[in-house]
């Protein structure tokens, strides 16, 4: 009884609670959804979602926050439906570029203490912008192996399953795991000490940004993999549903506490929050509000047993 | 404060400046490329729409001024709120204006209690708090709008549209708003302790400042003026719609920022919101008029607010 009520062990149970609560109630409303294809329609879209947040975390991690990886994805689903189809080595010289640009935004935001929501806001005009340039009308194809991944039909459960459990665990042990993963995230905890330890602040950050770069990459494929083509808009709202995600499933914004399961848990939760409602037949005006009111009650348990903690 | 001393070194060293300075010299490129034609519709217009950038932005840099962490992003989804419950409430008449003027007001002060509820009760960052609220406010304007535009009463939307010799009227109230708050800031109790706790909130509070009820205040004030916001900007674009907000995210930070304010906090400056919001919209003009395709167009305004940003915000690491 003691071990269940280690604060602790609570807060990092809440993310997977509060997902197993939901998809309980759906299946409760639903229980048609307890299939291979319910599941398969409900986790869909899942994955990308799961890359944003994840990308969103990285950059959390060293405190700072994202506002364009929602058209950055958005960028890389039209160069994945273009070039990368057509042309896959400039696709792929293209992405690397995309990689060294956010590595570069970290370097500028490092070197000349920028606020990173006002550069990655404008940020996000630049891609929005160049996903334009690369596919001015919705359109295009995506690559047949990206088609080939996202619908490969997998035994017992959907592809999304195993894949989201994968990479979670992935980056559980590149971040939470490995000795440089325990640097970088020192680097959101205690600057200072970790600079004086001898670490360099400005590659850390560079890495991190890199990271989530990466990761926005992913998210891209991954969705373009799913919709077949792709449009400069497709992906905007993945900004404030990635930062959602990664709260919910722990992170928190200061400090360099993070967690790569929690950040995919959250994800998925937000995506089952919509079918959700759409089964209790409430008009999805109130999907947003819904995702809103999750992240505020998971943030209140959350208050609730630190405040268990601090006693 | 270094407010008496005049001369052209004192205002060249005033950080404002440099908005103002970008912003002639846009306008410039665009007159110069234009021929001159259109040289005083092009500033016309730019009062009128940077009004409401500066309406939004007097909240956030208030909000900034803060210290490290402090923004509000529930901005957009509070102006699109407002507007559309004050639009549907006033049904166009003319009777309704002041009442529908009290509700935007009092829609705004509810999400501004609201915020600060949330940072206080789940001492969560108020990154995340405005943002979390903000999914709820809009989710309610969404569906309280239910996608009809309701036309604003048509005093409200000759107000707003007003201009007398070119000068549009709305323009002149907010340059008076922002003195008003210019003054509020520097020479009130209440602006000074909003720059107090910016500059150093542990000594704020142990010099007897009341911490929470200012930060309570500069949060209500800025969901106000983005009640306000949405209300005028309804008068004036002819009703409100769902993504009126959207554009005022970026812009209510941009303008703040760009404008000279600290993004560290604790340094705040008013004259800048203007300079910041004219050359945010003489820049789109310029890039229209030069006939770039809206992906050209999108990615110089960022390219350029980021550039902005990294020469007048940043500050060397120390």
């Amino acid at each position: 009884m003691e071990g269940l009520l280690n604060p602790r062990l609570m807060r990092n149970l809440l993310p997977a609670f509060s997902l197993t609560i939901l998809l309980i109630l759906i299946f409760y409303i639903q229980p048609r959804t307890m299939s291979y294809l319910g599941l398969n329609l409900l986790l869909n879209l899942a994955l990308p979602i799961a890359f944003a947040t994840l990308a969103q975390m990285c950059v959390m991690t060293v405190n700072d926050l994202d506002l364009g990886i929602g058209s950055f994805v958005g960028f890389v689903a039209c160069v994945g439906a273009t070039f990368l189809r057509d042309t896959p080595a400039i696709g792929i010289l293209i992405l690397l570029g995309c990689v060294g640009v956010y590595a570069g935004l970290g370097a500028l935001i490092h070197q000349r203490n920028l606020p990173s929501i006002v550069v990655t806001l404008g940020m996000s005009f630049v891609w929005l912008g160049l996903a334009l340039l690369v596919l001015p009308t919705p359109g295009g194809k995506a690559p047949d192996w990206a088609r080939a991944i996202m619908t490969w039909k997998t035994p017992m459960v959907p592809f999304t399953i195993y894949a989201s459990i994968f990479v979670a665990l992935a980056v559980h042990f590149l971040l939470m795991r490995s000795a440089y993963g325990v640097v970088l995230r020192g680097a959101g905890g205690n600057p200072r000490s970790v600079e004086r330890a001898g670490w360099s602040l400005l590659r850390i950050k560079m890495a991190m940004y890199a990271l989530a770069g990466f990761f926005g990459i992913l998210s891209g494929i991954a969705l373009i993999g799913l919709t077949t083509s792709a449009d400069a808009n497709i992906a905007l709202r993945y900004t404030l549903l990635s930062i959602a995600g990664a709260i919910l499933g722990g992170g928190e914004f200061v400090g360099g506490r993070i967690s790569p399961i929690g950040a995919v848990i959250g994800a998925t939760t937000l995506t089952l929050a919509g079918s959700f409602l759409s089964f209790l037949r409430i008009s999805p005006d109130w999907q947003i509000g819904a995702q809103g009111g999750i992240l505020i009650i998971v943030l209140a348990l959350r208050v609730l047993i630190n405040r268990m903690e601090a006693k | 404060m270094n407010s008496a001393k005049p001369g052209l070194k004192h205002i060249m060293s005033a950080p404002w400046i440099w908005a103002y300075l970008a912003a002639f010299v846009v306008w410039l490129a665009t007159v110069l490329f234009t021929g001159g034609q259109g040289s005083i519709q092009i500033l016309s217009a730019a009062l009128s729409f940077a009004t409401f950038s500066v309406i939004v932005g007097i909240g956030q840099m208030y909000v900034i001024t803060l210290g490290p962490g402090n923004v509000d992003l529930s901005i957009p989804a509070t102006m699109t709120f407002a507007g559309a419950v004050s639009m549907k409430i006033m049904d166009t008449q003319d009777a309704m204006i002041v009442p529908g003027l009290l509700i935007a007001i009092g829609c705004g002060a509810a999400v501004g209690i609201f915020n600060y509820g949330l940072i206080r009760a789940l001492r969560i960052p108020p990154i995340i708090a405005t943002l979390s609220s903000s999914f709820l406010v809009q989710s309610a304007a969404i569906a309280y709008g239910r996608g009809i535009k309701i036309k604003p009463p048509p005093i409200l939307a000759d107000f707003t549209t007003w201009r007398i010799f070119d000068i549009p009227v709305l323009a002149i109230c907010v340059i008076a708003l922002a003195a008003v708050m210019s003054v509020v800031l520097h020479r009130t109790v209440f602006g000074r302790s909003v720059t107090a706790i910016g500059q150093n909130q542990r000594a704020a509070a142990l010099a007897g400042i009341p911490v929470d009820f200012i930060r309570f205040a500069t949060y209500v004030q800025s969901a106000v003026f983005a009640g306000l916001c949405g209300y005028l900007l309804s008068g004036f674009s002819g009703g409100a719609s769902l993504n009126m907000g959207a554009e005022y995210l970026l812009a209510s930070i941009a303008v703040v920022v760009i404008g000279g304010t600290s993004v560290a906090g604790g340094h705040s400056n008013v004259p800048g919101l203007w300079g910041a919001a004219l050359f945010m919209f003489l820049l789109v003009t310029m890039l229209n008029t030069y006939g770039l395709t809206a992906g050209y167009r999108l990615i110089l305004t960022g390219l350029i607010i980021v550039t902005v940003i990294t020469l007048a915000g940043g500050r060397k690491q120390e």
